[in-house]
């Protein structure tokens, strides 16, 4: 069913690009023709405060251009790109799942990283459990959840962990980030491991305990244009965008690090 | 030891009145058209329905009592009811539902299934112990009805149209052996029905009740020799008319002044038997006091003899001959002189 | 007697509508793979997500006849002021979507709930993570099915068998357990299994209540889910079985509660 719906649209936006170049030639400066359609960014969770910006300020910048976010586990956006829901762009939390989404053959040209992320401790604002480190994640009144195994940051806490030599059974294995900070904001939980971009981005709402450099894990965002978009020119203009020096600061105030 | 009941209530249309008495030893039937609310009245007896005044005491126990709002659960009450459906519970077997009285009394599970056991083969069904009741016919399902409202020993037996439900042929047959159980029972026995055959082959005394009042009672042949309600007149099949008597004579509210010989004044009933009543073509010379017109009406057919309904002002039955039937073409209606002897006429205070 | 024929438009969109169920039926019936069918039901996780879905489900559904069924009494019985709103409140979650449930519940029953905050502070109790907290998601979910069914069967029985029964001498707990319970036996077992299936296939309210890990919380439905992105062939197999099971109930139950003769 899927093959069909992008058969549709591909149909569709060849109608769209077809009148849209015929409108936009009037006004156009001869150098460049001006970026419009609608693209869909299916991005990580971790990613959705800071790409919601980007988003943003490239619209303002291209004013013929539409972009539509998609914010879930990697994993399950993987398997949607999969069953065929249309995307134009993916960004993923970890090369893992960029490889695998490459291998099956739903990606077109080559993958960019375009940030890096470190783990951190979430907590109830205020920090009432008194946690101070990895350590006390294993604490018996302390009720501990994370994302679930082939989510990337559910892996990386894994290894954080394990690093540590840390033994702790979560409560729950939740499929985004997102959901580990809600339940922390809601207070059914007490402790959860997420990215430090999370925690920054929750606000007052959580609190945030770090995780030493050598327990730690780097993780590395890649982005790609995925194969059978219908507007390659926007997708890849986008990428290009959040690959650039604004791009990048943009994610640094977010608190991403640099590539 | 006696049912004493005396009692008012109210439910929906139905306006209730009524005070009887049964004492042991006689069968008590309690008659009437359908609506007058002898079934309401037993299931008020039973515990069923509430009263609104009055009371029901039973062998000198208070069951139920508005003015000090005493009440005896229906569940605690000495009683056994035989329903017009039977109400035999569909899911146990035959020897359950009679023993079921039994057993919610407490009596344990082997002594129960015996006693009923005894019940059933005293009903001649003790073969059907194990089946259940939908494989039984009617008059079969009467009869363990009977077998499980009377397997408790009950101080006082009520049956609501206990034969309703049997076609004509079963009902004889199943009268009789009901007779028979009635008359063995100790208790007290109340039966409710709509057919006068019933009621006069079961019972020492008929109550006869309309519109929730009680209208007559006394022994079959009181009631029937000396209806005081146009309903039993018409079960009995004899001519009613009520009126004020006067030197022979009786003014009724809206009909004739009927002519009679006795010599009662006051409030009065007379009763003219069909028999009695003589059908001409033309107006009557001779004797007969009472004379006047009419139109043939329906006509039913009894062995060698006929029923004519006259229709007129004051509708009369009629009996006559066969032959007499051909002969004034009675069949085909028209209009008609009827006229009946004073001498025939009997009169009884109201 | 003529045999009844459909005027052809009316037989086409008949077949469409039908199509449009049985197509998805039979495209999970193909991609299974059977080969392998075997293997994936017996994996410790698919086992385990099994298990734990029928002791919840039959932990929910006796939980729900045991205080479904006196409800449904008050119900079809009693009459009091304020009945039929209490009436419309206790059927809401046949209407509510799952996960609204499950939000509801975690208001109610979450560590800072209404009652939950009580049940922590005073025992030390939280219901979400727990097995616990799934029975109740299914419950809050399923019971509503089992109660309309019961009070459908009680308002439609023949009152006068209890009358009868009183009449020989049962007092109100007896004409209840041997009259009344046995007369609506059919509606009981109907609605138990009802309640039992609905149960079995709840999803929204358990994930957001409960949360998921498996063998305590991770249910078929959840497993099914989850599977689908690392898996997806055993969840293939494991929406087979659960397909499987639905269609039994619905066969089972065609004449009762389809009404179809």
């Amino acid at each position: 069913m899927g093959r069909r719906v992008a058969s549709l649209l591909v149909v569709a936006a060849f109608f769209a690009a077809a009148c849209g170049s015929s409108s936009s030639t009037a006004s156009s400066s001869p150098s460049a023709t001006p970026l419009s359609g609608n693209i869909s960014v299916f991005a990580a969770a971790s990613l959705a405060a800071s790409f919601n910006a980007l988003g943003t300020s490239f619209q303002r910048a291209h004013p013929g251009a539409t972009i539509q976010f998609n914010f879930a586990g990697t994993p399950t956006l993987v398997n949607q790109i999969e069953q065929g829901a249309p995307a134009d762009v993916f960004a993923s939390a970890d090369t893992a799942n960029m490889q695998a989404l490459g291998d099956a053959g739903f990606t077109t040209g080559s993958s960019h990283v375009f940030a890096h992320n470190k783990l951190e401790i979430v907590v109830a604002s205020g920090n009432p459990k008194g946690i101070t480190g990895l350590a006390d994640l294993a604490q018996p009144g302390v009720i501990y959840i994370t994302e679930g195994p082939t989510v990337p940051a559910g892996k990386y806490a894994l290894q954080a962990l394990a690093r540590a030599g840390v033994t702790v059974t979560p409560r729950s294995l939740e499929t985004a980030v997102t959901g580990v900070i809600s339940k922390i904001e809601l207070g059914e939980a007490d402790a959860g491991i997420v990215y430090t971009t999370d925690v920054q981005a929750a606000g007052g709402k959580v609190a945030g305990v770090p995780i030493p450099d050598a327990d730690n894990v780097i993780a590395a965002y890649p982005i790609v244009a995925v194969k059978g978009s219908t507007n390659l020119a926007l997708a890849n203009a986008f990428i290009a965008y959040v690959v650039s020096d604004a791009g990048q600061s943009t994610m640094a105030t977010f608190g991403f690090q640099h590539v | 030891m006696s049912l004493e009941v005396d009692l008012r209530l109210t439910l929906g249309p139905l306006a209730l009145q009524m005070e009887l008495v049964i004492e042991e030893g006689e069968i008590v039937a309690l008659l009437g058209p359908n609506g007058a609310g002898k079934t309401t009245l037993l299931r008020a007896i039973a515990g069923l329905v509430p009263i609104d005044a009055g009371h029901v005491r039973l062998d000198g126990e208070v069951l139920e009592d508005a003015a000090t709002r005493r009440y005896v659960r229906t569940e605690d009450r000495s009683i056994g009811v035989v329903f017009q459906d039977y109400l035999l519970f569909p899911h146990l077997s035959v020897l359950d539902n009679v023993a079921f009285g039994l057993r919610s009394r407490g009596a344990d599970g082997a002594q129960a299934w015996s006693r009923a056991m005894e019940w059933l083969e005293r009903v001649g069904l003790g073969r059907y112990a194990k089946a259940r009741p939908a494989q039984l016919s009617g008059g079969e399902r009467q009869r363990v009805a009977l077998a499980r409202a009377l397997a408790p020993e009950p101080r006082l037996l009520l049956l609501d149209e206990p034969l309703a439900a049997l076609d004509v042929t079963t009902r004889a047959e199943v009268r009789r052996d009901l007779k028979n159980h009635l008359d063995s029972f100790r208790g007290l026995r109340l039966v409710v029905t709509h057919d006068p055959l019933e009621a006069v082959s079961l019972a020492d005394r008929l109550i006869v009740m309309e519109a929730g009042r009680h209208v007559q009672s006394g022994t079959p042949a009181e009631v029937t020799e000396r209806p005081r309600s146009r309903y039993v007149a018409d079960l009995v099949g004899v001519n009613l008319f009520r009126g004020e008597a006067e030197h022979g004579s009786i003014r009724t509210p809206d009909g004739p002044v009927v002519a009679a010989t006795d010599a009662i004044s006051g409030a009065v009933f007379a009763v003219i038997h069909p028999r009695a009543v003589s059908v001409h073509r033309v107006r009557p010379e001779g004797s007969p006091r009472n004379v006047w017109s009419g139109r043939a009406g329906g006509v039913e057919l009894l062995g060698d003899r006929a029923r004519v309904r006259i229709e007129g002002d004051t509708p009369m039955v009629a009996e006559v001959s066969r032959a007499a039937l051909i002969d004034l073409e009675l069949a085909r209606g028209g209009d008609v002189w009827l006229s009946f002897k004073a001498t025939d006429v009997v009169v009884y205070p109201a | 007697m003529r045999r009844e024929r459909a005027p052809l438009l009316i037989a086409v969109l008949a077949a469409l509508g039908a199509a449009f169920f049985i197509a998805p039926l039979v495209g999970l019936i193909v991609r299974t793979p059977w080969g392998s069918a075997v293997q994936s039901l017996l994996a410790p996780d698919t086992l385990q997500a099994l298990r734990l879905s029928l002791e919840a489900s039959l932990s929910a559904t006796a939980i729900a006849l045991f205080l479904g069924v006196p409800l449904a009494w008050v119900y079809a019985r009693i009459d009091f002021p304020g009945r039929s709103v209490l009436r419309a409140l206790t059927t809401l979650p046949m209407v509510l979507p799952p996960v609204v449930g499950g939000i509801a519940l975690l208001l109610a029953f979450g560590r800072r709930g209404l009652l939950g905050a009580w049940l922590d502070n005073s025992f030390g109790i939280t219901l979400p993570f727990t097995t616990a907290g799934v029975v109740m998601a299914e419950t809050f979910v399923a019971m509503p099915f089992l109660v309309l069914t019961v009070e459908a069967g009680l308002r439609s029985m023949d009152r006068r068998y209890e009358e009868a029964a009183r009449a020989l001498g049962a007092h109100r707990w007896t004409v209840f357990t041997r009259v009344t319970l046995p007369l609506v036996a059919p509606s009981l077992v109907a609605g138990s299994i009802l309640c039992w299936a609905r149960a079995l296939g709840e999803f929204g309210a358990t994930i957001t209540f409960a949360g998921n890990f498996p063998g305590v919380t991770q249910t078929m439905p959840l497993a099914v889910y989850l599977l689908l992105e690392t898996n997806p062939e055993s969840s293939f197999v494991l929406s087979l079985v659960l397909l499987s099971v639905s269609l039994l109930v619905l066969i089972g139950l065609r004449d009762r509660w389809l009404g179809t003769a």
